[in-house]
């Protein structure tokens, strides 16, 4: 959570030319929120995303009330899929934890598994969708198709985005010379995003599947 | 991500009782000052290439930023000349036929709304001036506000390119709506609108990078003693504007990704079941008016991206050349704030004649008329601000000035406008195009020259031309006077807008004609003053007056800098310590007229601070 050295109205309603309030900012670091750039940087793009994705789900909501809409089918492998992401997402969480201690032997291995199990959660996702395709859902047969296919592709999209960070922080903890809080922040933060992802794809799954 | 650096707590909770009388801080305190604030890691330039082009310093990437956005609005500028050439003697230029004229239309607003004025207000300013307010040595992240320069590049390319491919550009005007967007008949329904839609995808997530930046920047890299209520209001702007564009952005790319799949691969997103020259189209059950929403969603904050930023501005000058304190510094900052919010709730006032629920359109209307309330209380403490001011009429003034007339001017218009049943009639009008020209095409420019006018004696160390200036300055204010007022009178009377020749209309008088001619001949005559001011700028980059340090004799901390024009890491060796607002004008007891923020009250000492 976002820790604010005062809250925002407290901070609209300082007086700047007052003495009193003058001392006291004399002395004011220059800090607004107590997290590192980096963290509240993710946090911005996180937001960025979350609206993103919310628009596109507002859309899908008006869209499916419409009398066009046919329900797809979902395909097994999705499932699969999900549980590859939760897994993932309870590795980082782990490697979290173990980077906490410094244990970074553990956290290496740990990372390589991860980046192995979201390229097995794009490929699942490629076949899922080759899947569909011959039973003959098109992309642009059925709007509910549409939707299903976008969806995926933009997940897939952010996840890919995750990927190179993943690999900057993969790199970071195989170099000797970088100083362990810089490894920790770093997978600190893409664990963060990596429980992100799987959140997106939880809802936007279980938005296609109820609907 | 090499930022771990420990975080003492040391902010606003010190206790006031630790500081000695007057607020000169023990020696202690300046030691820890040494240690607490860690030195950002700057990329050096080694080469032409990484010191101008691929640039990762803010101020060259803000000059970057307005070249390429002033360059573009130059084309944008062009554009409007032809279509006035073609609206005031439809019979005599034959050059621009009705395609041409939409695709005009079209890039016309597009590039001035988005690639112009977003461009130069965020991201040159912003970048420029950000680092230099707060008393930061750069951006946070130096190398991702490159990468936004250039994503913006790309963007603006892919637009330039659109006029060459097959088709043209869109003409689909700038809001895009669908299905005529992407059906064909309308101008670069084929490669045009891709282009378009691509550019402003390429646009958006280019700004998302810079948007991070500004953001953060601002809420954590100020310097020492500069509290949020202590940033000049040009920051205030900046900042609630990249938050208001961080929101709203998304929309735009939403739209635009939808759109592109319904004109590429043939999804329904947007497109109703058509039929055309009787063949059934293969679209069917989309939504138009959710386009519409989207858009809008977008389309309005973007009217307070473009004005915050003028807003902010505008303050700064009016106070620095008035030699006076803002009038209700936290009144400004509260407005920049509210209007901010409420412009996430006013968006469907540009659908009324789409058809809604009348309740919803009730709706719009009481947000559109609420938000007038800030605004006006801007406007009131502008003029209270130069009330018994000591007003240097000098061009930054000047241009003050006149932005505070057509902003008021424009606003009013927009309260007739904001009411559903004023606006029906009028929609359509040439009354709505003087309305958005003046409030946000006139008044957030006359903010950028008069901005320019002041900030290049920091940017290059000369003033601009005077003479040259003042040519400038009226020229360009009573001219755009001279072109929007008629158009009111042509909006009242009927006139429709969007339409590409008149021809043979009754019940439009034949003064409409002769005003039209005259619109036409002030628009150019504005035009040409504008290359005026371009010649000014280039040729006082060498040949302008010299302006030495701190000419305006201003507070911010932009012209504390070491050197003028600031160079690569802004201040010298120590960053400035802030130990006031930005607004010690005047004060009584001081022996010059300005306290700039980083003089400890120990070097003012017969000074008394103004309660307010």
């Amino acid at each position: 959570m976002i820790k604010k050295e005062k809250n925002l109205f407290d901070l609209l309603s300082e007086k700047p030319w007052d003495l009193e309030q003058s001392n006291q900012d004399n002395l004011h670091s220059g800090k607004t929120i107590n997290l590192t750039k980096a963290h509240l940087g993710l946090k911005g793009i996180m937001t960025v995303s979350i609206i993103f994705f919310s628009l596109f789900i507002v859309t899908y909501a008006d869209r499916m009330l419409l009398h066009d809409w046919e329900k797809m089918p979902e395909p097994k492998l999705l499932w699969f899929n999900t549980f590859v992401l939760f897994l993932s997402s309870v590795l980082f969480h782990l490697a979290k934890n173990k980077s906490d201690i410094l244990d970074f032997k553990k956290v290496k291995f740990l990372l390589l598994i991860i980046a192995f199990l979201a390229v097995v959660f794009i490929i699942g996702q490629v076949i899922a969708w080759r899947q569909l395709i011959a039973q003959g859902y098109f992309f642009n047969s059925n709007i509910a198709n549409s939707y299903f296919y976008l969806f995926t592709t933009l997940h897939v999209l952010h996840l890919v985005g995750g990927l190179f960070f993943l690999k900057k922080a993969t790199q970071k903890v195989y170099n000797e010379n970088i100083r362990a809080p810089s490894i920790q922040s770093s997978v600190k933060l893409c664990g963060i995003y990596w429980h992100f992802l799987f959140l997106v794809w939880v809802v936007l799954f279980g938005l296609m599947i109820n609907s | 991500m090499s930022d771990d650096f420990p975080e003492q707590k040391f902010g606003i909770e010190a206790k006031s009782s630790e500081v000695s009388d007057g607020g000169h801080i023990p020696s202690k305190t300046e030691e820890q000052v040494e240690s607490e604030i860690p030195e950002q890691d700057l990329y050096h330039p080694k080469s032409f290439i990484t010191k101008w082009i691929f640039c990762q310093d803010a101020k060259v990437i803000g000059i970057q930023y307005s070249i390429t956005a002033i360059s573009i609005g130059l084309l944008a500028l062009v554009l409007s000349w032809l279509m006035r050439l073609q609206l005031g003697f439809p019979e005599v230029f034959s050059f621009l036929g009705p395609a041409g004229y939409y695709q005009f239309v079209t890039m016309h607003g597009m590039i001035m709304v988005v690639y112009l004025l977003t461009a130069l207000f965020l991201g040159g300013f912003g970048n420029f001036l950000i680092p230099l307010m707060v008393g930061s040595r750069d951006m946070v992240f130096p190398y991702l506000n490159m990468l936004s320069f250039w994503m913006y590049f790309i963007a603006v390319v892919v637009l330039v390119a659109s006029f060459f491919v097959p088709g043209g550009p869109t003409g689909a005007g700038w809001t895009l709506y669908p299905p005529q967007a992407i059906t064909s008949g309308t101008p670069g329904s084929e490669s045009g609108i891709v282009l378009m839609l691509l550019s402003l995808s390429l646009f958006v997530i280019g700004f998302t990078m810079g948007g991070l930046n500004y953001i953060i920047t601002i809420l954590q890299a100020r310097t020492r003693g500069m509290t949020l209520m202590r940033m000049p209001l040009t920051i205030w702007g900046i900042f609630t504007a990249t938050i208001l564009a961080m929101l709203a952005f998304p929309a735009l790319i939403v739209s635009c990704i939808m759109m592109t799949l319904d004109s590429l691969l043939g999804t329904s997103f947007f497109m109703p079941a058509m039929v055309q020259m009787g063949e059934h189209l293969k679209y069917g059950g989309g939504s138009p008016i959710l386009f519409q929403h989207l858009f809008w969603f977008f389309g309005h904050p973007e009217v307070y991206i473009v004005a915050l930023p003028a807003f902010g501005i505008v303050s700064d000058l009016i106070s620095i050349h008035a030699r006076k304190n803002i009038f209700g510094y936290r009144m400004m900052v509260w407005a920049i704030v509210i209007i901010g919010a409420l412009s996430f709730f006013v968006w469907a006032h540009h659908m009324y004649v789409s058809g809604m629920n009348p309740w919803f359109g009730f709706f719009f209307a009481t947000t559109t008329l609420i938000i007038a309330v800030p605004t006006a209380i801007k406007v009131y403490n502008w003029i209270l601000t130069l009330w018994r001011g000591n007003i240097r009429l000098n061009l930054p003034m000047l241009f003050s000035l006149a932005f505070i007339l057509t902003f008021v001017n424009g606003g009013i218009t927009g309260l007739f406008l904001g009411n559903v049943i004023v606006d029906v009639p009028l929609s359509d009008t040439y009354f709505v195009v003087a309305h958005f020209h003046m409030v946000m095409g006139i008044a957030p420019v006359l903010v950028i020259f008069g901005a320019i006018y002041h900030w290049y004696p920091l940017v290059t160390g000369r003033f601009l031309n005077e003479a040259m200036g003042k040519f400038h300055f009226w020229v360009t204010f009573l001219g755009s006077y001279a072109i929007y007022f008629p158009m009111h009178y042509l909006g009242f009377i009927g006139v429709p807008r969007r339409y590409y020749e008149m021809y043979n209309s009754p019940y439009i008088p034949t003064s409409a004609e002769g005003l039209n001619q005259f619109i036409t001949i002030a628009a150019l005559v504005v035009g040409f003053a504008q290359l005026i001011f371009l010649y000014n700028i280039i040729s006082s980059i060498r040949l302008g007056k010299v302006a030495g340090r701190n000419p305006w004799q201003a507070c911010s901390l932009e012209w504390q800098t070491e050197h003028v024009p600031p160079q690569h890491g802004n201040f010298g060796k120590d960053l400035p310590i802030v130990y006031r607002w930005a607004y010690d004008y005047s004060v009584p007891g001081a022996k010059e007229d300005y306290i700039p923020q980083n003089v400890p009250p120990s070097e003012v000492l017969g000074a008394k601070v103004e309660k307010t």
